[in-house]
C-alpha cells in the first residue's frame, strides 16, 4: 500500500527531475523489496499474534454462560491476583540478585582474559563460554543431577568436611539453586561480548594513562570499564528482559522439586499453567500482557535511571 | 594486576600465576556439570544408584551399551527427536538469516519511505522476548489449525529482530556506499550488487546471525512445549524434559530411564559444541559488533 503511494509519488517527481526521480524510485522499491519479506513475517508472527491475544484478553471465560466481554477486567484480576503478584515479586528479586552477579562474573573474567594472554587463558575463554551452547533446558537438567540427593556429588563433597549437603530443592535454597544455574549458563556469553568490546579499545590509551602515572587497577576502573559501558548497558537490558520472563529452568526443576516450585512460581509459568493446564486462554493472555507491561516498566525505569547517572561512568 | 595492556603483554609475556590459578578454579566450576554428565553417562543403573563416587567412573564403563539403549528405547524415539531438532534448527536458522540479511541490508543502504518508522518499530520489538510471544502465537495458530505440526515450530523461529538489528549495524559499517555506487556505475543491477559486492563483505555477521538463530531454535523449549502434543514431533529439549518428568514421577521404578536421560543430555549438546568450536573465528567478530553498539 505505502509502496504504491510512494511509487506514484516518485513517478510525479520523475517528470520534473528525471535522473533524481529515477534514483528515488529505485531507493523506495529496492528498500521495500529487501525489507518486505521480513516485514511480512514481522506482521504475521509478531503484530498479529499480539493483537489477537490482546483482543482475547478482553474477554472472560466463565464456567456457566461461556465467554463475556469484560474489557480490562482480566487485568484488574491479574494485578490483584496474589499468585501473579508473588510471581512478579519473585522475578524482580531474582533479577536484582542474579543479573549483577552474572555481570560481575562476566566483567571480571573479561578483564582477566584481556589482561593476561596465554594458551591457558584462550582455553579458559572457550570453556567459560561453553554453557551458552547448551540449551537452558539441558543446563537445568544437568544441574538437577548435581543437586540431586540420590546421585549428585554434593553429599560426597560436603561429607569430606563432615558437613551436611545443602538441599537446593528446599524452599529456602531453591532461589540460590536457580541463581547458580543462570550464572553458569549466561556469564560466559556476556563475558564474550565484554571481551570483544575490550579488545576493540585502542592500546595507545593505556600507554597514555601509564605516562600519567595510572596503575593497572586505575586503568581497568577508569579507562576500560567506562569505555565498555555501552556494551555493559546492552547486556544489562537484555538480561533484565530475559530474567523477568524466567520459565525454562524452574519448569524443569519442578519435576524434581514439585513441593517447592509451585505451578505459578514465575509469571510466565503461571500464564502457561492458566493457558495449557486449565485451558483458560483469556486469562493466560491477560497475564502474558500484564507481564509484558511489568517488563516494559522495569526496562524503562532502568534506562531512565542509567541515563541520569551516565555522567557517573 | 588486571589491566595490563596487550602492548605490555607483547613486550614481556606476563604469566600472572595467581590470576591463572584463580582462572583454573573458575574453569573447573564451569566444567563440573559437563564432567558429571560425561562420567555418569558411562554407568548403568546400579553404578548410578549404587552409592559409588559420583564424580568418577564406576568399575564398568559402558558407553556403547547405553548408547544402544538410548537409540532403541521406545522404538528409537530419541533419534527422531535429534532429527527433529536438526530440522527445526536448520529451517528456522537459515530462514531467519536470509530474512535478517536482506532486511538489515535494506535498512542500512536504502533511504526508502517509511524507513525510520519501520526501524523504530523493529527496535521496539527487540524488547519483546520470544517467550512472551508463545501463548499469543499458540492461540493464533490453533485458530488456523497449525498447532501440532512442524510449521508451528519453524514459522515462529523465522522472526529474529535482533538478527536484523545486527545485520543493519554491520552492513552500515562494513559496506561502504562508495563501493556500491561504483558497482552501479559499472552497470551492475541492485541484486547483483547485493550478492557479489555487499554479501561477501557481510559474511562474518551472516555466520553469526546464522549460528545464533540456529542455536536459538535448537535450544527452544517453551515454544515447542506449547505447540506440540505428538511426541514424535518433539525436539530433543522437550523430549528430554518429558523423560525427566516421567523418571521423577515414579522415582524408583524408572532407574534405567535416568541413565538414558544423562546420556541423552550429553549427546544432544555435542552438535552445538562442535558448531561453536569450528565457527569460532566467525561468530566472535560478529558478536563484537552487537556488543559495541
Amino acid at each position: 500500500m505505502t509502496l504504491l503511494i510512494e511509487e506514484s509519488a516518485a513517478r510525479t517527481q520523475k517528470k520534473t527531475k528525471k535522473v533524481r526521480g529515477k534514483v528515488r524510485l529505485r531507493e523506495h522499491v529496492m528498500g521495500w523489496l529487501f525489507v518486505g519479506p521480513f516485514g511480512i513475517v514481522f506482521l504475521a508472527l509478531l503484530i498479529a499474534p499480539l493483537a489477537y491475544a490482546f483482543y482475547l484478553s478482553l474477554w472472560q471465560k466463565k464456567l456457566i454462560g461461556g465467554v463475556s466481554f469484560v474489557f480490562l477486567g482480566n487485568y484488574v484480576k491479574a494485578f490483584t491476583d496474589p499468585t501473579f503478584l508473588s510471581g512478579v515479586w519473585f522475578v524482580i528479586r531474582f533479577s536484582l540478585v542474579a543479573i549483577p552477579l552474572q555481570i560481575i562474573v562476566a566483567l571480571v573474567m573479561a578483564l582477566i582474559l584481556d589482561g593476561v594472554t596465554s594458551l591457558f587463558t584462550r582455553f579458559s575463554r572457550l570453556m567459560i563460554f561453553l554453557p551458552y551452547a547448551i540449551p537452558t533446558v539441558i543446563g537445568a537438567v544437568m544441574w538437577g543431577f548435581l543437586y540431586s540427593k540420590s546421585f549428585g556429588p554434593l553429599s560426597d563433597i560436603f561429607g569430606l568436611f563432615g558437613a551436611t549437603a545443602p538441599d537446593f530443592f528446599s524452599k529456602n535454597l531453591i532461589f540460590y539453586g536457580l541463581v547458580n544455574i543462570v550464572t553458569w549458563q549466561w556469564s560466559g556469553y556476556y563475558m564474550i561480548i565484554l571481551y570483544a568490546a575490550l579488545q576493540g579499545i585502542d592500546p595507545a590509551l593505556y600507554e597514555a594513562a601509564r605516562m600519567d602515572g595510572a596503575g593497572k587497577w586505575q586503568i581497568a576502573l577508569r579507562i576500560k570499564i567506562p569505555l565498555i559501558a555501552p556494551a555493559l548497558l546492552l547486556i544489562l537490558v537484555f538480561s533484565l528482559i530475559g530474567t523477568l520472563q524466567f520459565f525454562n529452568e524452574p519448569q524443569i526443576l519442578r519435576n524434581l522439586a514439585a513441593g517447592t516450585i509451585s505451578p505459578g512460581f514465575t509469571p510466565n509459568m503461571y500464564a502457561y499453567q492458566q493457558a495449557f493446564g486449565l485451558a483458560n486462554f483469556t486469562y493466560g493472555s491477560a497475564i502474558s500482557f500484564a507481564l509484558g507491561g511489568v517488563v516494559f516498566a522495569c526496562v524503562y525505569l532502568f534506562l531512565f535511571f542509567t541515563r541520569k547517572r551516565r555522567s557517573f561512568f | 594486576m588486571i589491566g595490563s595492556s596487550r602492548a605490555g603483554a607483547r613486550r614481556r609475556p606476563q604469566r600472572h600465576l595467581p590470576l591463572q590459578i584463580f582462572l583454573g578454579f573458575v574453569v573447573v566450576y564451569f566444567l563440573v556439570p559437563f564432567w558429571w554428565v560425561i562420567v555418569n553417562s558411562s554407568k548403568d543403573a546400579s553404578g548410578l544408584f549404587g552409592g559409588g563416587n559420583t564424580l568418577w567412573f564406576a568399575d564398568r564403563i559402558d558407553y556403547f551399551g547405553n548408547l544402544q539403549r538410548l537409540f532403541t528405547y521406545d522404538g528409537g524415539i530419541y533419534g527422531r527427536w535429534i532429527l527433529n531438532s536438526t530440522l527445526y534448527a536448520l529451517a528456522g536458522g537459515i530462514g531467519a538469516t536470509i530474512l535478517a540479511v536482506m532486511a538489515g541490508y535494506g535498512f542500512a543502504k536504502y533511504r526508502f519511505a517509511g524507513r525510520r518508522f519501520s526501524f523504530s518499530v523493529l527496535l521496539g520489538a527487540l524488547m519483546v522476548p520470544a517467550t512472551a510471544l508463545v501463548i499469543p502465537t499458540f492461540m493464533m495458530f490453533s485458530g488456523l489449525g497449525l498447532t501440532n505440526t512442524i510449521w508451528a515450530v519453524i514459522l515462529p523461529s523465522l522472526l529474529n529482530p535482533f538478527g536484523v538489528y545486527l545485520m543493519h549495524v554491520y552492513a552500515r559499517d562494513a559496506v561502504p556506499d562508495e563501493i556500491l555506487d561504483a558497482a552501479r556505475v559499472d552497470g551492475a543491477g541492485e541484486l547483483r550488487t547485493f550478492f557479489q559486492v555487499a554479501f561477501p563483505l557481510m559474511r562474518p555477521a551472516v555466520v553469526t546471525v546464522l549460528l545464533l538463530s540456529a542455536v536459538a531454535s535448537w535450544n527452544n523449549y517453551f515454544l515447542p512445549l506449547a505447540m506440540l502434543s505428538d511426541n514424535r514431533l518433539f525436539p530433543v529439549t522437550v523430549g528430554l524434559g518429558l523423560w525427566q518428568g516421567i523418571a521423577s514421577a515414579n522415582n524408583a521404578g524408572s532407574t534405567s530411564l535416568w541413565s538414558l536421560i544423562i546420556l541423552g543430555a550429553l549427546v544432544s549438546v555435542i552438535p552445538l559444541i562442535i558448531a561453536f568450536f569450528t565457527l569460532q573465528r566467525h561468530w566472535r567478530g560478529g558478536l563484537s559488533v552487537g556488543g559495541l553498539r
